[in-house]
């Protein structure tokens, strides 16, 4: 079902939405373009054939490597990737997409980079958006109520960027 | 009808509207699981509106996955839902083996559907003791405890820890079950299996029970859905919808030649291979007591399929196998899997860059989206039903908070 007919079917309900796909991965998975992600979600939900009328879980990773030895090997650029796990209830089916966003919005370090908000189609999304802008620091737009979920609403970074470092102390708490 | 609307407390209630109060419950309420912290905003007894907190308990699993090699990370998964500690076991070690496409051999796979299975057992047995707790009758909670004991009991034998087990790990188990296990646990299901009628006879249908949950909480099956929700609280909602049977092959291929009927309700009655109590006139399907319903038909479940693998396991005569090396080189890639655990749909999700340690760890947790749902259960209801709903839900805050 996730053959070459699904990934033309996207591309004919929203053209230019699809940037690139990776159909023989383990997951095979298809890359969005950021502003289109809402939109290639609400017709997955309501018209696509099988509907993913689930989101299990939004991931985000920090494509970053801190170690600048390591960092002149690598074979990818700096980026952070968010990727969306769907699931089809009729069909019993998955779908991976996936996002890429630059780790800063304009490359100013301490601007988060933004991304249209899938709450309105799926309201799962609402927690796990939350978590991925207090963990991995990406905003939102749209989002109804976008803030810390797991840290303290005054905790400062996102742990779970690759150059995140822990404060030394928090309200006289030694953390490290 | 005009006899309806006076009994019911909502409408009086709303009749005489007082001062909006907030009333916070938790994080220290024994009623609210762990460290769950509600912001009830109330108009007498009436509950208008539900915040959750979240975030006590959070320990920075992810970040500390990204740090140590996927055995290493074994002890973490303990900790997310440490009442089925076996099952994130698993759940791990199985996403960690779909990366790096390992096989196991049919003596740990049956080992592991024995394990998991035993483990759904206690965690729901957890569930309806608590549950009862939550609903204000203490009973319940002991004669479930006495029954666990003797499954932390069976664990403890083979792998040397009561919560926190670390057992099924990537490429099998740690160790085989010692000599005179399995006439242990099959003694132990002979001697639980009519305690079961007990539990029913204690909860199911005691009326008070009946009246504390039936009607209450009614979540449906597109909300169930909108939310993400999975496990007994998808099923209880009438979702026909089991991992273990609709799950990826690498998961379900550990249930082939096993015969189990996904507990949910079908054209208004359960599966029928057992004796059940019916269902009172006054449930509504998607209500605290359907949820509650299909976790303890789930223990049957789980003890038919712990016997089946009893059999298969003892049939087979191979060594069980060493499990993968502890800084075994991953893979480039990723790799999601969700499993079913008691609470619900459990997934994994790693990333791999060529090296031992992986590049991003990810655990999706079902509590998380369960728990999510609360406010729009809690909208209208009772104080005292926040208790009777957050308890149908039965989450761990272990695997919300990570």
């Amino acid at each position: 079902m996730r053959g070459p007919g699904f990934l033309e079917s996207i591309e004919a309900a929203c053209p230019g939405a699809v940037v690139g796909s990776q159909l023989e991965a383990l997951d095979p998975w298809i890359e969005i373009a950021p502003s289109r992600l809402a939109d290639v979600c609400r017709w997955l939900k309501t018209a696509g054939e099988p509907r993913f009328d689930a989101l299990e879980c939004i991931t985000a990773v920090d494509w970053f490597e801190p170690d600048a030895k390591k960092a002149a090997k690598v074979s990818w650029q700096p980026h952070l990737e968010l990727v969306y796990h769907l699931w089809s209830t009729p069909a019993r089916a998955s779908l991976v997409l996936k996002v890429n966003l630059p780790r800063w919005s304009g490359d100013v370090a301490g601007h988060l980079p933004e991304l249209p908000s899938v709450t309105g189609v799926w309201r799962t999304a609402d927690w796990h958006e939350r978590e991925v802008y207090d963990l991995s620091g990406v905003v939102f737009t749209g989002h109804p109520d976008l803030r810390r979920i797991l840290c303290p609403e005054d905790w400062v970074g996102h742990p779970l960027r690759k150059d995140y470092e822990m404060p030394l102390e928090y309200h006289g708490i030694r953390a490290r | 009808m005009s006899n309806l609307i006076d009994d019911d407390p909502r409408i009086i209630e709303f009749d005489v509207r007082t001062d909006e109060m907030l009333v916070n419950m938790g994080p220290q309420h024994p009623s609210t699981h762990g460290v769950l912290r509600l912001v009830l905003r109330t108009d007498g007894e009436i509950v208008s509106e539900t915040e959750p907190h979240i975030g006590y308990l959070h320990r920075c699993a992810e970040k500390i996955g990204e740090n140590v090699t996927p055995r290493q990370w074994i002890p973490y998964t303990d900790r997310l839902d440490y009442l089925a500690a076996m099952n994130m076991n698993l759940g791990w070690a199985l996403t960690v083996e779909k990366l790096m496409r390992h096989g196991v051999g049919e003596k740990a796979r049956h080992l592991r559907v024995l394990i998991a299975e035993l483990n759904r057992i206690a965690s729901h047995l957890v569930g309806m003791g608590a549950y009862g707790l939550d609903l204000g009758t203490f009973s319940p909670f002991l004669y479930a405890f006495r029954e666990r004991e003797k499954i932390l009991d069976l664990f403890e034998e083979a792998c040397g820890a009561r919560l926190t087990y670390s057992y099924l790990t990537v490429g099998g188990a740690t160790a085989d079950l010692p000599p005179g296990w399995l006439q242990k646990c099959e003694a132990f299901l002979d001697q639980f299996e009519p305690i079961i009628k007990e539990y029913h006879a204690l909860l199911t249908t005691n009326a008070i029970f009946v009246k504390r949950t039936a009607g209450v909480g009614v979540l449906s099956r597109e909300m169930a859905i909108d939310y993400g929700c999975s496990g007994p609280v998808l099923r209880g909602s009438g979702v026909d919808q089991d991992m273990r049977r609709d799950g990826e092959s690498l998961y379900t291929g550990m249930y082939d030649g096993y015969t189990f009927e996904v507990a949910v309700q079908k054209d208004g009655r359960y599966p029928r291979d057992h004796t059940y109590p019916s269902v009172p006139k006054e449930a509504v399907l998607g209500d605290c007591w359907h949820r509650f319903f299909v976790r303890m038909l789930e223990v049957v479940q789980s003890m038919d399929l712990v016997r089946q693998s009893i059999d298969r396991y003892a049939a087979c005569r191979e060594p069980l196998g060493e499990p993968l090396k502890l800084a075994e080189k991953l893979p480039v890639g990723d790799a999601y899997l969700e499993t079913e655990a008691p609470k619900g749909q459990m997934g994994f999700y790693i990333v791999g860059n060529g090296t031992p340690i992986p590049w991003r760890v990810r655990a999706r947790s079902s509590s998380f989206s369960n728990l999510s749902v609360t406010h729009e259960l809690c909208r209208g209801c009772l104080i005292a039903d926040v208790p009777a709903i957050v308890g149908s839900l039965d989450i761990v805050m272990g695997e919300i908070d990570r």
